[in-house]
């Protein structure tokens, strides 16, 4: 049993990163707009969530 | 100055007010770059959400446009003294645009708070989970301890980080003398984490470290899903169009013009007033003549004349012609502020309503507590052991944490508001699912409410096609409601006219070679006496060169569905009633027409009075309104809907907003409630159920963290099981008041 100790901080770890990213997402204000989300796919162009109250995500900026 | 010449100066004005008002209405993001937030209703699809980034995007000084088809809102960020034609840009495109109040729309915290607590809490009921399965397959006693240590540690920030909303709560609750549902939780989940602490550090068998865990997430699943139906509603609601400007045009002593925000006009000021503007705060006309509509501010459905002199309260609409006027308030002491304050008196003086999870949860945990108690002192006296006496009693408190109470009522209301939500129905809170269920007494506003928007309209005299087809002619030049209404009946033909002008406060003047027509109050229309005495109730007549020739009736018109809706309300035998500021003649028709008692040109207090009378007499009451004038009676009833056509306070001030014509939508409400109500009650009796077995096996001593486990999410599932059947249920039976209602004082005619 001992032996495949090694397997729990791996479990535990991958966790941590299914975790990070979630709190990443939901900084980066992926889940502001689930509806439009979802018709976004059928468009080219602006893929990025937009959260321009915080600095993380910042909105599209148009190329000039 | 002719009034046509001043109508296209302030044309040109309100062109430039519209840029002050995104002005005004924007932030400053960094450096420069401002954020201005639009409201779009018209957006529905992926394409309108491409078409409106795109359009916007090519504006000069446009530095990034977003849509959300969520909240229907566009975010643009740009740069530079003056903000882009956003709003006409949109209107060329055709979606109808305006401001969004970025103060109004701050990312909600709470959500992002409970939702990242609830993140973290998955994570580690999870992974403990995932150890525990292990220590119960049998590990050894080795490998059961790592695995405890390596759940202690998981457990412990879990605790701190997700149990903080609990614990916060129940503090203050404790505090002030109270208990609610948080109290039981915390207690139960601190004390398992403080003996599974224990026995890990005695290398103990048993620890419970993923009961207290997994009580946490289900726990803030109930919470945060009660969140966002709040959320949803408050959003859908603030989405909707607000009806005070936030400037107004303002006429300087100097003879200059500026567009001055709300707060900073002082009385005296003069204020340019478009046609088709709302009032900003009360003040009197000094020039131009015009038609205002009253209806939100004190439920006259008429529209009336404004002339030099009259007083107009702010929130009253210009309809037809400009208007110059001088303040007599500032905002503060106006119409609105004043509403706002009765809305705070009548909010403080309404009892405070005691959720049906509350109510529960001040039965519950002495309960639990107590038998807790029982059991450490019967273990204690029966073996005199105190760690098993305390292990077992901590056990039973386990057991019985209120995980399937704190998700049975959660769960059902959110299955209610989805179920309302898809009638066009907005819910604010779960609170009001709860009281509406138990309304006996309906209290409905005439104006807006029981009447939809658009008179109906009723011809006399020459009704002839042609005669038709030239008022509805004339009548497009105006956007005056009865000039809308006629503008209607010409069935697509149209009668060539040389010149059209608009007299406010009297109709529209058409020119036809040498033929004038008149479209307009009878007395002006028509120029010979003995004519116009030929059909004195008509509220507009047309002439031909002075001989009044076609006249027409403007009465209210029934909102879709009342009839049904009161039909339906009157059969379950609950008591309605008619309470409006209109003239008696007016609610009189209306009232007869439903069959319904009445109250007439009640001033807002005397509807709160009226409420108050009503409750006092031991009714639940529902009011139903629109208006400015019905938020404080919105405020003082037990519960409230109003139309999503209704001013944005009284929309603010309801605990419900149909947004659908039909007010059918009230006794759908009302069935949808009754209906959730019976569900929270059978998942007590479920909750009650599952404790009246779980607790015999905790207090015997024969719960292990295996068996825990198992029972509480086995409770929770068939809990939330439970609630999901509202959603597929065939239409109930009418409901039925929850109380045979008291009579109340009756009160007809006028209540002063």
């Amino acid at each position: 049993m001992i032996d495949f100790f090694f397997l729990v901080p791996i479990a535990i770890g991958l966790g941590l990163a299914g975790l990070a990213s979630f709190m990443w997402t939901l900084r980066n204000g992926q889940y502001d707009d689930l509806e439009g989300a979802a018709e976004r796919i059928l468009f080219e162009g602006n893929d990025g969530p937009a959260s321009p109250s915080s600095s993380s995500g910042a909105l599209p900026m148009k190329a000039r | 100055m002719s009034c046509c010449a001043a109508g296209a100066e302030l044309h040109l004005h309100q062109a430039r007010a519209m840029e002050d008002e995104i002005m005004l209405a924007s932030r400053v993001v960094h450096d420069g770059l401002r954020q201005t937030d639009l409201s779009v209703p018209g957006i529905h699809c992926g394409g309108c959400l491409h078409r409106i980034e795109s359009t916007l995007g090519k504006l000069e000084g446009v530095a990034g446009a977003r849509a959300n088809l969520s909240t229907r809102r566009v975010t643009v960020l740009w740069r530079g003294d003056a903000p882009p034609p956003l709003i006409r840009t949109l209107e060329a495109v055709g979606y109808q645009a305006h401001v969004h109040d970025i103060g109004a729309d701050k990312k909600d915290p709470v959500l992002g708070q409970l939702l990242r607590a609830l993140a973290v809490a998955g994570f580690a009921s999870s992974n403990i989970m995932l150890l525990s399965v292990s220590i119960w397959a049998g590990a050894g006693a080795e490998t059961r301890d790592l695995f405890h240590w390596i759940s202690a540690s998981l457990a412990l920030p879990t605790l701190a980080y997700s149990g903080r909303i609990f614990f916060c709560s129940a503090w203050n609750s404790l505090r002030h003398g109270r208990t609610n549902m948080d109290v039981p939780i915390s207690i139960g989940v601190l004390l398992a984490f403080g003996m599974s602490l224990y026995e890990t550090i005695h290398h103990g068998p048993y620890a419970y470290f993923d009961a207290a865990v997994s009580l946490l997430f289900f726990l803030l699943i109930g919470r945060t899903l009660d969140h966002v139906m709040r959320e949803r509603a408050r959003e859908a609601v603030s989405g909707l169009a607000r009806l005070s400007p936030h400037g107004t045009l303002v006429l300087q002593p100097d003879g200059t013009r500026a567009y001055l925000a709300v707060d900073e006009i002082q009385p005296g000021m003069t204020i340019l007033l478009a046609a088709g503007e709302r009032v900003p705060v009360d003040g009197r006309v000094t020039g131009g003549s015009s038609d205002v509509d009253r209806s939100l501010v004190s439920g006259e459905s008429a529209p009336q004349p404004a002339v030099r002199g009259t007083e107009l309260q702010a929130g009253i609409l210009n309809l037809t012609g400009p208007l110059t006027i001088v303040a007599t308030a500032a905002v503060r002491d106006s119409f609105l502020a004043e509403m706002k304050r009765m809305m705070e008196a009548a909010e403080t003086g309404r009892s405070a309503y005691r959720r049906i999870s509350d109510r529960a949860a001040r039965l519950y945990a002495p309960v639990v507590h107590a038998t807790a108690l029982l059991t450490f002192a019967g273990w204690m006296i029966a073996s005199g052991d105190a760690h098993r006496a305390i292990t077992i009693a901590i056990a039973v408190l386990i057991i019985t944490c209120p995980c399937a109470l704190g998700l049975a009522v959660p769960m059902v209301h959110i299955v209610a508001a989805r179920r309302l939500f898809d009638n066009g129905i907005m819910i604010k809170d779960g609170s009001a699912l709860e009281k509406l269920a138990e309304i006996n007494a309906v209290v409905f506003d005439k104006t807006g409410t029981l009447t939809a928007g658009q008179p109906l309209l009723t011809a006399k005299g020459n009704t002839g096609p042609d005669a038709l087809a030239l008022a509805s002619t004339i009548a497009m030049h105006s956007r005056h409601p009865y000039s809308q209404g006629l503008a209607s009946l010409s069935h697509g033909r149209s009668i060539t006219l040389d010149a059209v002008s608009e007299h406010p406060g009297m109709g529209l003047e058409a020119r036809s070679g040498a033929t004038v027509h008149r479209l307009g109050r009878p007395d002006w229309a028509i120029a010979k006496r003995h004519s116009r005495d030929a059909c004195q109730d008509a509220t507009v007549a047309l002439s031909t060169n002075g001989k009044g020739t076609t006249y027409f009736c403007f009465d209210d018109r029934l909102r879709a569905g009342a009839i049904d809706a009161v039909a339906e309300l009157k059969r379950t035998g609950a008591f309605i009633e008619i309470v409006s500021g209109d003239t008696d003649k007016r609610v009189r028709d209306i009232a007869s027409q439903l069959g319904l008692p009445w109250v007439s040109d009640a001033r807002p207090a005397d509807k709160i009075r009226r409420i108050s009378a009503l409750s006092e007499a031991g009714n639940k009451v529902l009011m139903v309104g629109d208006g400015l004038n019905d938020a404080p009676a919105l405020i003082a009833a037990d519960v409230s809907m109003a139309p999503a056509s209704a001013a944005d306070i009284g929309r603010n001030a309801a605990d419900l907003v149909f947004l659908r014509d039909s007010l059918g939508a009230v006794p759908q409400a009302i069935e949808i409630a009754r209906a959730a109500g019976r569900l929270v009650q059978q998942n007590f009796g479920l909750a009650v159920a599952y404790n009246v077995v779980a607790i015999p096996v905790a207090v015997l001593g024969h719960v292990t963290p295996l068996l825990a486990a198992i029972t509480m999410s086995l409770s929770s599932l068939i809990v939330v099981a439970n609630a999901l059947r509202l959603d597929g249920r065939a239409p109930q039976n009418p409901w039925i008041p929850a109380f045979g209602r008291t009579v109340p004082p009756l009160l007809l005619g006028s209540p002063k």
